[in-house]
This record gives C-alpha cells, structure tokens and sequence, in this order.
C-alpha cells in the first residue's frame, strides 16, 4: 500500500485491523515522510526507532480491540513524555526529560498508539503563529514561509503535511482552533476538565485544555474518546459521563438551533471571511438546523480580559523554572543573579513579556484594576454563553478574522498578533467546547475555518454538526508538498 | 496578690507603656502526607527523601488536596471555638528562593477555612479570653542548608509541601507570660485534637511575634513590628522582652519605630532588621487556579464535630466538678494531654475506695519531680499510673505510711516495680498492732522520764521528740497515726 500517508485514522485503524498493512509499515511511512519534511520544522524530538521497535512489538502481539492499534502518533511538545525530552519549545526546558507521563499522552499509548515524537510549538505555547519556539519557527505545508498558527503550530503542520495522521495540541486562546484553521484541519478544544492537565506544561492553568487535531471530524471524534478521561491527579478533571464520540457521531443535526452571533462581524474582517461564514450559515440550514441571530454583548472585551488572565498565571506558573532543580542554568554572583541570568537567557521575548504583564496586573495597588476586572469580565461573558444556550444549541462563527500570515509577518507587532485570537478567546474564557473544521479557501489559496462552539460538555454535539457540515463542505486541502524536492 | 501588680508594664521616668502583642502561629498538621500530595512527612529523615514529583513542582505537575488535613484543619478551628468557612480558597503566595520550587506557596489568603474564635487562658490573676483572627492551611517551604559548603547552598525538600495551619491571633495579648500561656494553650489544644504534635525542637509550631507599644491607657495601637520564625517560648519572651524596651526607649528619645520585619538573634538576645515597609515582598496573592475552591458540607462538619475529644477547658470542669480538685489542680493536670490521661488512669485503677487528693498530690509531687529530673515526659514516666494507683491505695488503706511510700517509689523507679511487692518483700508493711505501740511507747518513756515531765509541765514541743523515737524504734513501720493517739494518751 502506498498512500498510507494520505490515509485517515478511520482508514488505518481498519486497515491495520484487516491485516492489510502492519503497524511497522504505518509507522515507517510516516517516518519516511518526517525524514523529507525536515524543512517544515515540525519535530523538537523524534523517537523513530523507538516507535519502530514498539510497532514491530505490535505487529508480534497485536491488540486490535484497542482503539489506537499500532496508530504511530507524534504530540506536541508540551506534554510530558516519560524518558523523552519535554521542551515546551524553550530553552530553559531544552534539556528536561520528564520521568513521568502527562495523562492524555498515557491514554492514547495504552489504547495502542505508537510515539513517533515531539512537535514543535510556541514557547510555553505563548504565540499565534508558532515563531516564538526556541527551536525555530514551523513551515505550513500550504505554502512556503507561511505560518501554521500557533501555538500547536507543529502539530497542525505535521497533521495537514501527513507527517502524523492525528496529532494532540493544546488550546489556551485557540492554540488548537487557530492552527487547524490556518491548515486546513480539524481541531477540537474540549470543555474545561475534560481532558487532564496533569503531566501537562501550564501555561494558564485555568484556560489550558488539551484537545485532538485530526484530518476530519470523525477521526477528531475518535481521538477526543481516547484522550478524554476523568483524572483524580488534575483537581480540576471533571468526572461528567463522556458519550463514545466516534460511536454516537451523526450527521443528523435536523431541528438544532444555531445561533449566529453578531459581535463576530469585527472592524476590517475581509469579505472572505464574511463570504465563508454566510457559506456556513447556508450549509447547517441544508442540513437542516435552524439559524438564530443572537449577540453576545461582552465579546468585545474577552481579549483584553484574556491577555490580563492569561499572563497572570503564566508568570505564576513559570517561576518554577528558576535553574534550580532541573532544565537550563546560568551559574551567577548567588542566587539572585542565579535566577535573573538563567531567566534572561532561558526564556524568550514573547515569553518574558507576559511573565512582566503578568506580574504587574497581579501586582499590590494593581490587582483590583487588572485582574480582578477582567475576572469579572470574564464572568459576564460566561453569563453570555448561559443566556444565548437558553435559546440555541451551538454557535457558529469564523475561526480566525484571517487567514494564514506570512512569517516575520507580525513578530514585531504583538498587539496585531493577539488579534489572531479574537475569536476564539472567549470559548475558554466560558470554558466551553469549540470546534474548527475546514470550510473553503481564500483568494490566495490558503484555508480558511469555522468554529462551531458547544455547551459545556456538549462535544457531541459540536461534532454532530461538524461531521454534517464536513459533508457538505467537502473540503480539500492543497497541499502540493513545497518543501521536497 | 493584687490584680495590679501582675501587669506587665515598662516604666520610664514618669511613663508607663503597655506591650501588645499579637501572634500567627505555624502549627504542623499531624499527617502522614503533605498538605497535596502523598509524600511523607517524617521528621528527622535523609535529606530529599520525601519528595514527590509535585513536592519538587516538576512541569505539569499539579496539587490535589489531602482530605485529612482538611479534617485536621476543622477540627483545630472546632477547638478553638472558632467559625468554620464551608468555602475556603486557596490562594498562591509568589516570591522566589531556592527552598520554594513552585516559585509561589499555596495557601489561603481572603478565604480561610477558619474564622474567628477564642481561647482562653488561666493566669495567675484569672482568666484571659484571647481572640483567634482566623485559621488556614498553607504548604510549608525546603530548607536551605548554608553551612555544608562555603561555596553552595544545599536545598532539603523533605519539608516542601508539608500542610501547617497558621494560626493568626487578634492583638489581645500584653505580656510575655500572657504569650507563653497561650502558646501552651494552643499546643494542649492541638495534642487534645491529635492535630498537632506541638513539638518546638522539632519546628512543628512556631510563631511570628508582632509588638507594639503604648502609653497605659491609650486606645490607639502603636506601630508594630514582626519578629519572624520564632521557635522556643523561652526566645519568644526573651524576643519581646528586647523588642517592647527597645520601642519604648525609641519613643522616649522622640524617634518613630518602623514598621519593619525583624529578626531575633538568640545568642546576643536582641532583634535585628530584617526588612522594612519599603523593602516588604509583594507576594501578588492570587487564587490558585490548579484547586477548585474547597467546599465542606455542614454534615462534613458536624461529623467532625461529634467526634471532637474532650477538650482541655471541660475536662478541667469535670476534675474540679467529679473529682472535687482545685482549679489550680485541674490546670495542672489537664494542661497535657498526656498528664491527664495518665491521671485518669491512675483514678480508674485506685478501684473504690480511692483518695483522689492523694493520687494528684503523688502525681504533681514525686512523680513530676523524677520526671523534670529526668528530662522525661509522662508518656516515658518509669512508673506505670497502674503501679502509681497501688501504692496511693497501700497509703490509703493504711499498709504503709507515707514517709515509707517515698522509699517505695524510690524502688519502683527501677522498672516499674510493683509497690505491693516492694512491701512484702521488704518488710515495709506498717505496724498497726495497738498492743506493739504501746509496748514500744512505754519503753520510750521510761528511757526518756525527764522529757516526759517537762511536756507534762508544758512544754509541747516535745511531743515531736516522742513520735520521732517511737518510729525511730519501729524502723518507721509504725502507724504514724497510733502513735500519735496512744502517745497522747500516755502521756496525759
């Protein structure tokens, strides 16, 4: 078999079960595949030997009732990986090999997927646009130096140039959504407490959620079934009764109300994005939904309210790597000159910025001004969702205000590149599940996505209407594979 | 003694300044794990043997609470007749050292899980009512070890994530003995509850000490300064000692005190800045988003509630009501846990008809002194309160006196020996035979005529001599009490 690479999970899963190819044979290919890819920079750590070894073990003693058999898989690296680096795309980690494994990854190896290594991403997955890694910025596989987004930037490319037939990122501000929809992919970001964070680099421990990234939605469905397990380890898990996504996805979605919300139709968003949106409007009306104009009134100020939160427990969360206990060190004078050079050189920009913007809004004469409002705010944008999920059972919105950027595009304008996330905020700010699927293409050729955002704990729904509207989207992504020779 | 000479108050020239004083106190919960994770918490073991992935704050690693603790938490504010929160919040405390590897320590910052309560403390002039601010967990810090090498400093983290409960008071405290009676008070509530082991050597309670100064009489609270990590009660008085003078002799000279972070030097016995207002950390408090808020459900509570031993303020009604002790005997007695069980144990074991003054009289007397000599606490006490019962029932029953129970005790020390048989195979049983008395008596006042006629004549003192010869005779056998009726009679 020769296009195992363009093949779904779906598809390999029962070729794999049929006895038509071997896990070996799957887990080479794509191997293969990242070998000519290396120009797109989607891979921190590669374990392909490792991952050779464990699909030959496979294919000796296969367990084809697990739900991954023999599925090689590469993660972003921002999980942690037992006995293989964990970086989190920065240089203070650079030489961090955790001893211990994050949750979500143990879930997929135990249901038979196969580690092919680490993916690339923004530092700490502080970025939009995956050029703030420390280990270089990502090549989309749509077109050469062009972002894939951020911060799940590597994980996106490896999906979308099939170096990986799925992927798990992380989503914070959209990490997972933005990405998949500058790729032409699908990606989901789960209910707050879906998915364990434990083993997990923090970012902002109240907005992170890990999430699958998937060539279609069923393969997203599958994978969200893996991953998605009540976890006593993460204080914060949620033990809800999780549907068997895969199993129960439907196109049905006859009868759903689908609320439209108007604050989405921001200043300077390009027609084609306004086109695409009327698109999908036009496509759950086929499926037979209903749509109902609804507003969100405080959606204006999620951003703002998320670049305060955000920052704010990211530089709690990072006060850890101080050089002390593991990772990178910078010797000093004593301690404190210890902690500043191994930080000034440990951590980049884009990083060191929020740490400062973090401490200052947390800061004694400051909190009450910064942080405290903006978790106000946040409340009353949750109050938002509550109110409109009285009358509709999904919303639907672009993914992103634009399409992919060019590289170098807007590194030196931050405020520009937080913008990216305008649309996908507010979803973790509520801490709801949303969805980004492919929905068509821009004058330049380059994807563009939907989201559809869900009740909390309502990804089968979400999905339901995604595996609808995947049907009559029919989306194809271009890629005409740039980077090999 | 008058009420007023107990006050503790600094005088200069004409003025009289009052201390105030008010106390957080860091108790170590009782638990075999930290505060959230499963560590253990032994002390005493080799260096970064007790840490967990969550203790070292690996990435991605993240706190799950420890139920006990909770339960140890509640039970400390049910002893200190305090208001339990139902939501509590756990907050995170940033600032950067090497023994603090989150960069931040969670603890509980606007929502503690305990409010206000009351103590209330038996002084020499009465009873004191001290307020308790409020209670909340929080994770304890490593140990930096400095004087390993001259060049590093090592980290422990055998205590990183160990759960205290700090324990805040109002500033209602006004002299050093007020401090070490509350201090006491505080840790005999905690052994009660079995919520804190109270151990100072160990550093499972220790305080910070705030003082302030004022003119007697004035309502306005002077500018306090806080003496950090103090770990004994006798530095803790010592500490404010030095500090209160030190105020005072400030505002005497006409300067102002800072409101500052002090430290207390044991050896030169003197406070020293550590830091001031400016220089203060800004810990950039915040609730930890990685613990859900923690909320405890009434029926939580009340179960808590119901199992609460008794405490040491009823048990000490109870001695003074069912055993008919002093106050300053029940105080005595249950100001330990250990203390009063083993005087318990003593009451239940003396049977029927037991002597209640004698047995306290026993324990607070021979008993507490063997103990203070040897450096013992009750728990380790070489005489069992089983074998103390006998020889309390041998005094009250009459078989020896208690001139020969001393002897007895002396003897039982070695071992736990039990008394009744010390006495049987010593012959020390006391001579109670009216007939033998006697005979041994006229003996003595025959030997001693002259001296029986001049008590005759009136000089009393001499009676002493008699009751002195006649056991003397006895080898100290003798009843005490016939001698004393026959010899009366006799020399009538």
């Amino acid at each position: 078999m020769n296009n195992i690479i363009s093949q779904s999970l779906t598809d390999l899963i029962k070729n794999i079960k049929d006895k038509k190819i071997s896990s070996e044979e799957v887990t080479k290919s794509f191997i293969q595949r990242a070998e000519k890819s290396k120009k797109l920079n989607c891979y921190i750590t590669e374990d392909f030997e490792n991952a050779i070894n464990k699909a030959k073990k496979f294919d000796k003693k296969p367990n084809y009732d697990s739900k991954l058999p023999g599925i090689p898989v590469a993660v972003k690296d921002l999980f942690c990986t037992r006995g293989l680096k964990t970086t989190a795309g920065s240089k203070i980690l650079s030489n961090f090999v955790p001893t211990y494994e994050s949750t979500v990854t143990q879930n997929m190896w135990s249901e038979g997927a196969i580690p092919l290594g680490k993916l690339n991403c923004d530092e700490f997955a502080m970025g939009s646009s995956n050029e703030t890694s420390f280990f270089g910025n990502v090549q989309s596989p749509i077109d050469k130096n062009l972002v894939p987004g951020g911060s799940s930037g590597g994980s996106a490319s490896a999906v979308a140039g099939q170096l990986s037939p799925i992927t798990i990122g992380t989503d914070t501000g959209g990490s997972i959504r933005q990405p998949a929809s500058f790729t032409g992919i699908v990606g989901l970001k789960p209910t707050y407490g879906s998915c364990s964070r434990y083993g997990i680099v923090a970012f902002a421990s109240s907005l992170d959620q890990a999430g699958p990234m998937a060539q279609n939605v069923k393969d997203c469905a599958l994978l969200q079934e893996v991953i998605s397990t009540y976890d006593p380890k993460d204080s914060t898990s949620i033990d809800f009764k999780r549907s068997h996504y895969s199993e129960e996805l439907t196109n049905n979605i006859k009868g759903k109300k689908i609320g439209i919300p108007k604050e989405y139709r921001v200043d300077d968003m390009p027609k084609e994005i306004e086109d695409l949106w009327q698109k999908g409007i036009q496509y759950v009306k086929d499926c037979g939904a209903e749509t109902i104009d609804i507003s969100l009134p405080h959606t204006s100020y999620a951003l703002p309210a998320y670049y305060i939160v955000a920052p704010a427990e990211a530089s709690s969360n990072l006060a850890r790597y101080d050089g002390v206990k593991y990772g990178f060190r910078v010797k000093g004078e004593n301690l404190i000159d210890m902690y500043e050079k191994t930080r000034s050189e440990g951590f980049g920009a884009e990083v060191q910025r929020r740490i400062m913007i973090g401490t200052y809004v947390l800061s004694s004469g400051y909190y009450d001004a910064y942080y405290l409002k903006a978790q106000k705010v946040r409340k009353l944008i949750k109050n938002d969702f509550d109110e409109v999920y009285k009358k509709v059972d999904a919303i639907l919105t672009p993914s992103t205000p634009s399409s992919a950027f060019k590289i170098g595009e807007k590194t030196n304008d931050p405020v520009s590149m937080y913008l990216n996330d305008i649309f996908t905020v507010p979803v973790n700010l509520a801490g709801l599940p949303a969805i980004s699927i492919p929905a068509g293409h821009d004058s330049k050729g380059y994807p563009l996505g939907l989201q559809i955002i869900g009740k909390a704990f309502d990804e089968q729904n979400i999905l339901n209407i995604a595996f609808a509207m995947e049907e009559k989207i029919n989306f194809k992504n271009k890629i005409a594979d740039w980077w090999i020779k | 003694m008058s009420k007023k000479n107990l006050k503790y108050l600094i005088k200069r020239k004409d003025n009289l300044y009052e201390v105030v004083i008010g106390l957080e106190v860091h108790a170590q919960v009782l638990s075999e794990s930290k505060l959230f994770s499963t560590s253990a918490t032994k002390f005493g073991a080799e260096p970064n043997t007790q840490v967990s992935l969550v203790d070292a704050a690996f990435p991605g690693m993240l706190p799950v609470i420890n139920e006990f603790c909770v339960k140890q938490a509640i039970k400390t504010g049910i002893g200190l007749n305090a208001k339990i929160n139902k939501r509590s919040v756990f907050d995170r405390k940033n600032y950067f050292y090497a023994d603090l590897p989150q960069g931040y320590q969670i603890s509980q910052f606007k929502d503690p899980i305990v409010g206000e309560g009351k103590v209330i403390l038996d002084m020499p002039d009465g009873q004191k009512e001290v307020g308790i601010e409020r209670l909340h967990l929080e994770q304890d810090a490593g140990k930096s070890i400095h004087d390993i090498d001259p060049q590093s400093t090592f980290v422990d983290l055998n205590r990183s994530g160990v759960a205290l409960m700090e324990i805040v008071s109002k500033p209602d405290l006004r002299s050093p003995d007020e401090v070490s009676a509350y201090i006491k008070k505080l840790r005999s509530i905690m052994r009660y509850l079995g919520t804190c082991d109270g151990n100072m050597q160990e550093g499972s309670l220790r305080a910070d000490v705030n003082i302030s100064v004022r003119v007697k009489g004035s309502k306005e609270f002077g500018t306090r300064c806080e003496i950090k990590n103090v770990n004994s009660i006798k530095f803790m008085q010592m500490a404010i000692e030095y500090e209160a003078n030190r105020q005072v002799d400030l505002i005497e000279e006409g300067k102002s005190i800072d409101q500052e972070t002090r430290l207390f030097d044991t050896k030169k016995n003197e406070t020293r800045s550590m830091r001031s207002k400016e220089d203060a950390h800004d810990y950039r408090y915040f609730p930890d988003p990685d613990l859900l808020p923690l909320e405890v459900s009434d029926e939580f509570i009340s179960e808590l509630k119901n199992n609460i031993p008794e405490l040491p303020d009823d048990k000490k009604k109870r001695f003074i009501d069912e055993f008919k002790l002093s106050p300053y005997e029940a105080t005595i007695l249950v100001s330990d846990i250990d203390t009063a069980m083993y005087f318990e144990e003593v009451v239940a074991k003396m049977g029927k008809n037991k002597d209640i003054k004698l047995a306290v009289n026993w324990i607070t007397g021979e008993l507490f002194a063997v103990l203070n000599n040897k450096n013992l606490e009750i728990s380790q006490s070489p005489v069992s309160a089983k074998n103390l019962a006998v020889l309390v029932n041998l005094i009250k029953n009459g078989t020896i006196s208690g001139k020969i129970a001393k002897t007895v005790f002396e003897l039982m020390l070695d071992g736990d020996k039990d008394p009744q048989k010390i006495v049987e195979e010593k012959g020390l049983k006391q001579q109670s035979d009216p007939k033998a008395i006697e005979t041994l008596i006229d003996k003595i006042i025959n030997d001693n005529r002259e001296k029986a006629i001049e008590y005759k004549q009136g000089k009393e003192k001499l009676f002493g001599f008699f009751v002195g010869q006649a056991m003397k005779a006895s080898g100290g056998k003798a009843n005490p009490q016939l001698i004393n009726e026959i010899l009366k009679k006799k020399l009538q």
